[in-house]
């Protein structure tokens, strides 16, 4: 167990520090970053001060160090487009992109789950049948276009909820949240059901497939033999052993809902991490793309390690093989 | 096949090569593809509706009522006009115009016809990259085999989309204001770039299994050069696979192509393409103009349901454990 959680860990070091590269060179190299902070009338003398100033024209390795060792602490320097650090603008979008995923995903559960379970037990039912239809069009239809459709109706036609923003958000300490007031709870539940929409498709074919299997299996004919119940068979039994890769695809589900936040985010105007990133990238506001490079790498990376060392943790035959390798 | 696979044993010879002399429509006709094919009205259905809408696309210049790339013809006198059985439609504009006067229904074959061929061209870049990278990796094996499997891993933890997204961001500030058209092969890279993966993996795996068969050891024998036994022999007998994966690939670079355009790091507005009728359509929504969206983006939905459901159909037609 130990050795495997060195080697993971390793391997994730790896790969945060193959980002680092990649969004140091992108913020080296892509354009140059003198010209993005000065105006038209400096000098060339008053730029190669700068220049000089920021350590640009140390080699190139010492600026990498330098780089990753800011990054380490947080540091990721200050916007080309908004003259203000890149944390501090992090910090006030944080929340809201946070609050919009953590919904999105307990309603793709909450409704997932069940219908991936009810299409599970009823095959042939005209109502799976529908849930599987309908699974199929939430697949093929983009997130924005789901997006734009409940915008005409929701808030167009009917006029019940707001279309952009987050409404009136309360301030707890540093954390902004839209989730104590009315009007926060309204504007939060279409983008929720746009980000979750895909998610839930997803874990509904899954727990289907999953219970599909596991109906089949010899203990559960065994336990229909033994008597026991619908109920007891179907959740008991069941539905507990389909757990298992459900959480998993779950777990790594997380990074990309918040990778289609971004989407969701462009559409409602929501003002996340995701729309600030959009933003970014058609400013070419360079050190604010590759700080969201690095903290969405950060968010991919742990959360593969975590299911990775839960899987060890659950089930056994991973923790044989992780003692071997 | 070439004439070195002759003397094989007939098991490992492949076969196409045995019913080479019977003709290739009654090969097509009488295969158990075209068997699944017919027995499915849904994917006969998918199957008309895809191959509509491609051949809608690739006559756009001959069928189109107008041409939106003609700015000469454009009169902002026929802007926003609804379709023609909605009151105050005009009958020279089947679908309605947009905020330009652009003919909606010209500008969904034309932008149709850019989805497809930029998809078309990702799935086949992200293809030839995959597949090259998976042959290599199974069949030497090693340190190269290790190379490329942890870049796709690395590869894998981010979703396809966000590395489109970052592969357009960083181009479009490479080439700001020089891009002049580049946009189109800025997405098709971008696009193929991010869906590599999948195809390394599943080739890999296959090579692993292929390159200890008997035909394989019996052209190393002949001594054939590694790059001819690799896409010579090995290829055709691991492409089954790539295809289900292209065909379900070509559903979702459509998708990742509207939703780049929609977000503004896509084709420029001007260029017709589905995601960015979308998006400016999405501006007029709030002013009653909904058939802006609701045409390209019903195009949108229908030609990936189309090819989602030939994907699946291939998917299990293919797969020897389901039949």
């Amino acid at each position: 167990m130990l050795a495997f959680t060195i080697r993971r860990l390793f391997e994730a070091a790896i790969v945060m520090l193959t980002v680092a590269l990649m969004a140091f060179v992108l913020f080296r190299f892509v354009g140059d970053p003198i010209n993005q902070m000065v105006g038209q009338d400096t000098s060339l003398a008053e730029r190669e001060e700068l220049r000089e100033r920021l350590g640009l024209n140390d080699p190139v390795l010492v600026q990498f160090g330098r780089f990753i060792w800011n990054a380490a602490r947080y540091d990721f320097g200050i916007s080309y487009q908004v003259k203000r650090p890149v944390t501090s603008l992090i910090a006030e979008r944080f929340p809201a992109t946070f609050e919009l995923a953590l919904t999105a995903a307990f309603f793709a559960i909450l409704l997932g789950i069940p219908m991936g379970v009810y299409t599970g037990i009823h095959r042939d039912s005209w109502l799976s049948k529908l849930f599987l239809s309908v699974s199929l069009i939430g697949i093929s239809l983009p997130t924005f276009l789901i997006g734009i459709l409940l915008i005409y109706v929701f808030a167009v036609q009917l006029g019940v909820l707001p279309s952009f923003g987050r409404g009136e958000v309360v301030r707890i300490g540093g954390w902004t949240t839209g989730l104590l007031t009315a009007s926060g709870l309204k504007a939060l539940i279409l983008p929720a059901i746009t980000l979750g929409l895909f998610q839930m498709t997803l874990v509904t074919r899954l727990v289907r497939s999953q219970m599909l299997e596991v109906l089949r299996t010899d203990y559960i004919k065994f336990a229909r033999a033994r008597g026991l119940g619908d109920r007891a068979v179907n959740f008991g039994h069941a539905l507990k052993n389909t757990l298992i890769p459900v959480i998993t695809i779950i777990g790594l589900q997380l990074g990309a809902i918040i990778a289609f936040a971004i989407i969701t985010e462009t559409v409602f105007q929501w003002p996340g991490m995701g729309l600030m990133f959009i933003q970014a990238v058609q400013n070419a506001d360079i050190p604010v793309m590759s700080a969201y490079l690095l903290l969405v790498a950060f968010l991919f990376v742990l959360i593969n390690l975590i299911v990775d060392l839960l899987y060890v943790w659950i089930d056994p035959r991973v923790r044989i093989y992780g003692r071997e390798a | 096949m070439s004439a070195e696979d002759q003397g094989l044993p007939m098991a490992e010879t492949s076969r196409a090569a045995t019913a080479a002399p019977r003709g290739i429509l009654t090969r097509i006709f009488d295969s158990d593809l075209w068997y699944s094919f017919r027995s499915s009205r849904l994917v006969m259905a998918a199957a008309t509706v895809t191959l509509l809408m491609v051949g809608a696309a690739l006559l756009a210049p001959v069928i189109a009522p107008h041409d939106p790339y003609d700015l000469r013809a454009l009169n902002l006198m026929d802007s926003d006009l609804p379709p023609v059985w909605v009151q105050g439609g005009d009958p020279r504009f089947l679908l309605g115009t947009d905020d330009q006067g652009r003919d909606i229904l010209s500008t969904i074959l034309y932008g149709t016809r850019s989805s497809i061929a930029i998809s078309v061209l990702a799935v086949l870049l992200a293809i030839g990259i995959g597949v090259s990278l998976g042959l290599v990796a199974g069949y030497f094996g090693g340190i190269v085999d290790t190379i490329i499997m942890r870049i796709a891993d690395v590869k894998l933890t981010f979703p396809a989309i966000l590395v489109a997204l970052l592969i357009n961001g960083i181009a479009q500030t490479l080439f700001k204001g020089r891009l002049g058209g580049a946009e189109f092969w800025i997405l098709v890279l971008s696009i193929g770039l991010s869906f590599w993966v999948q195809y390394a993996r599943t080739v890999r795996g296959m090579t692993l299994v292929e390159k200890n068969k008997e035909y394989v050891q019996a052209a190393r024998l002949i001594g054939l050069s590694r790059a001819a036994i690799m896409f010579k022999h090995v290829l055709p007998n691991v492409l089954s696979p790539v295809l289900v994966i292209g065909t379900i690939n070509l559903a979702l670079a459509v998708i990742t192509e509207a939703t780049l355009s929609f977000l503004g790091v896509g084709l420029p507005p001007t260029e017709p393409s589905l995601g960015t009728m979308i998006q400016i359509g999405n501006k007029y929504l709030f002013s009653g103009s909904w058939w802006m969206v609701a045409f390209p983006g019903l195009t949108l939905a229908i030609l990936v349901l189309a090819v989602n459901l030939l994907g699946d159909w291939l998917r299990d037609a293919l797969n020897p454990k389901l039949r």
